[in-house]
């Protein structure tokens, strides 16, 4: 097994390394290094954003006018299906292993990921799941149409196009949980010498806690998916009421996994934030271990908090106000974390780069994210906006402009360190600019028509819905052509090489060792010999 | 290379630890199923799974034994060339007992024909407490040249029938539908 670890040779301090490369397409498909991977990822996952972004503008398109334009009733379905699987599995969670395998072996002093092989395994299984899925819609009876969280009965009748769903699931769940093992291991095993737990940045414990979360969790799906597949083909009837199953307790096995997943999807933009902010305050991070708690506190919390995604099954009272005041709670360690960001920006020495921009935009728009959840977690409230667009807006207000603000903070806060150049400030402003004004175009209408009682995943609606539609669709459309600007910048500084070059240590309040003790851009083969950390 | 070695040698470990975490998690996700069950079981949270409450709401607690009605079943044939009559003349039967009744029909014709049955109650009042939940009345019936067709009521008496109701007529009679034969094909 050390070869896995010493990938290429380099563990002999004789040679760099560079020599071993493949050149051309196979370096890519063979590689080991945790760089090249990383890359891989962030790729992977932002053609994935364009693939789910398509989806989503035809189904804005489609919500322009009511009644019926472009789009039937059923292909709307696969629509809004598809959009979530693609937006949460291929998208968010492999942009942020992509930060993970650039940013946690330079930022512990790691050579390269524990296990080097695996983590090449695990990148290589999301583009065959990502096939499935899109090769799903050409199947008799289309791609899955039961919404993102496939619930029985409909995951349970659908035509083949389930059973691709379904796969594609178990492989980019194979792909997490590898992925997640390797983190942890990494992180608990090869710390640099003098680098303790309560000594690494932030992004590191937050996916330390997210990994654990993803191992916990990530086989409960499968698990459920898995029933859901013997339910289909062997004839069993976990969720099969004829048979004697019970289709609710598909909700609440999905649930146990799917709010977990949520803050899985949450925590490392947390991490992000928590490095971008000192570094433009100029300040060390308010609180370091106040937010090591509540970052614990929150994974802890994310599990007993699953049926508020299911007030209106039928629950007895008891339980509803168990998990309504459960998932109350987890508002405390979240207002913690929102504090210690205010608190270290307090007095600090801003600048307000691209990447302040869209941490700072990140705190703005995910905290009304969060007050909208806390409504949603009011029980009662609840059972009026189950299902309408208000859980629409609260929900793309912490993922888009949660965990994508997040993501784009942490790419262009380490654009300089991965490619060796300066992004251009001005479109980066221009960016931030766009997306923080469409997004807000887009999804803070919904929150009316919501209220309103609009309900969704419907293609048609009432006409008295319809300004508020229109005004989402042309903010969407707005919204989705400004990434293509981000596209633009990113090739500008990576493909094509422009820009100016950037120092070792680009921002003056950035502290951790990726900036201090690498040069930019990042050497293939860093921390050959671990750091001293004092 | 020992210490590397080493390392190694320890993120195997870890590698296994984690695994069999992750294979737990699988199994977990299958003992979910019985271990919901058996928590809404224990804490009442659904109440048809209480023991001894599902075969209490299983029985049928209407039928009145005390009471044993005569119902009595008669047919009637108007401008149809078509022969009709029940399987049996009357049956004893309680107030709140499912009873089902077969009437035959014959077209004696060489052309389809169709019929609607109306049925009628002797005493009267007997008509709102005779609740049918399946009958060859509900629709209008069209006949083959020269088919023989057995025809199913389905009936329940309410148990509120009047205590000096002990005997009620059925009767039916079987109306022509004219103009419906053109279309009888699809019938």
């Amino acid at each position: 097994m050390s070869a896995v670890i010493d990938t290429h040779g380099h563990g002999h301090a004789d040679h760099g390394g560079h020599e071993h490369q493949p050149s051309g397409l196979m370096r890519w498909v063979t590689t080991t290094n945790h760089k090249d991977i990383g890359t891989m990822y962030l790729w992977f996952s932002f053609t994935m954003l364009l693939i789910g972004g398509v989806l989503a503008l035809t189904l804005r398109l489609e919500l322009f006018q009511p009644g019926i334009q472009i789009v039937n009733p059923e292909f709307f379905n696969q629509l809004t299906t598809m959009h979530g699987l693609i937006m949460v599995f291929g998208a968010i969670m492999p942009a942020f292993v992509g930060f993970a395998n650039w940013q946690i072996p330079m930022m512990i002093g790691a050579p390269d990921m524990a296990f080097a092989r695996m983590n090449n395994w695990s990148f290589w299984l999301l583009p065959v799941a990502a096939s499935l899925l899109v090769i799903s819609f050409f199947v008799p009876g289309g791609a899955p149409a039961a919404g993102w969280t496939i619930y029985a009965p409909l995951s349970t009748q659908m035509g083949p196009g389930m059973d691709l769903g379904i796969f594609a699931l178990h492989i980019m769940g194979a792909s997490s949980i590898m992925g997640s093992i390797n983190i942890v291991t990494t992180i608990l095993n090869m710390r640099a010498p003098g680098m303790t737990l309560m000594k690494m940045p932030m992004f590191v414990w937050t996916w330390l806690i997210t990994a654990y979360l993803l191992i916990a969790v990530m086989p409960v799906l499968a698990g459920a998916i898995t029933m859901v597949l013997a339910d289909r083909h062997f004839g069993t009837s976990f969720f099969n009421a004829a048979g004697g199953g019970d289709p609710v307790m598909f909700q609440h096995i999905f649930w146990f996994f799917g709010h977990p997943e949520v803050y899985i999807m949450i925590l490392p933009a947390f991490g992000i934030i928590s490095q971008v902010i000192p570094a433009f305050a100029r300040k060390p991070l308010f609180g370091y271990a106040s937010m090591v708690y509540a970052t614990s506190s929150i994974a802890i919390l994310s599990f007993i908090v699953w049926a508020h995604h299911m007030f209106t099954v039928g629950m007895p009272t008891a339980g509803l106000l168990f998990f309504m005041y459960a998932t109350m709670l987890i508002a405390v360690p979240t207002g913690v974390k929102v504090f210690n960001w205010l608190a270290t920006m307090w007095k600090g020495s801003m600048t307000f780069e691209t990447p302040m921009l869209f941490a700072v935009g990140f705190i703005f728009v995910f905290t009304m994210g969060g007050f909208t959840g806390l409504m949603l977690a009011i029980m009662p409230v609840d059972v009026q906006l189950q299902d309408t667009y208000y859980v629409v807006a609260h929900f793309h207000y912490v993922l888009v402009a949660g965990s994508l603000y997040a993501i784009f903070a942490g790419a262009y806060f380490w654009i300089p360190k991965w490619t060796g150049r300066m992004y251009d400030e001005t479109l980066g402003k221009w960016h931030f600019w766009l997306s923080l004004v469409f997004f807000n175009i887009t999804f803070f209408p919904m929150h009316f028509l919501g209220l309103a009682g609009m309900p969704r995943r419907i293609p048609d609606y009432a006409s008295q819905f319809t300004e508020f539609n229109q005004i989402a669709t042309v903010g969407a459309f707005g919204f989705g052509l400004s990434q293509l600007l981000f596209l633009y910048i990113v090739l500008k500084v990576s493909v094509f090489a422009q820009g100016e070059k950037a120092p070792a240590k680009p921002w003056e309040g950035a502290d951790s060792l990726e900036w201090t003790h690498l040069p930019s851009p990042a050497p293939y083969h860093s921390f050959h010999e671990a750091p001293e950390v004092k | 290379m020992s210490a590397l070695a080493a390392a190694s040698a320890s993120n195997r470990r870890m590698l296994k630890k984690l695994l069999v975490v992750a294979l737990g998690m699988f199994g977990f996700g299958f003992a979910l199923v019985p271990l919901y069950n058996k928590v809404c079981e224990v804490a009442g949270l659904r109440e048809l799974w209480q023991p001894g409450q599902a075969d209490a709401a299983a029985s049928n607690t209407q039928v009145d034994l005390t009471r044993t009605l005569t119902v009595e079943f008669d047919s009637n044939i108007r401008m149809l060339p078509w022969t009709f009559k029940p399987m049996a003349s009357s049956v004893e039967i309680h107030p709140g007992e499912l009873t089902q009744m077969v009437y035959e029909v014959r077209n004696t014709l060489d052309v389809p024909v169709t019929g609607q049955a109306v049925p009628s109650y002797g005493p009267r009042l007997a008509g709102q407490y005779f609740r049918k939940l399946e009958c060859f009345c509900f629709t209008q019936q069209t006949l083959a040249a020269g088919e023989v067709r057995q025809m199913p009521v389905v009936f329940v008496i309410d148990p509120k029938l009047p205590n000096d109701v002990n005997t009620i007529t059925l009767s039916y009679t079987f109306f022509r539908v004219e103009g419906a034969n053109v279309k009888a094909g699809k019938g």
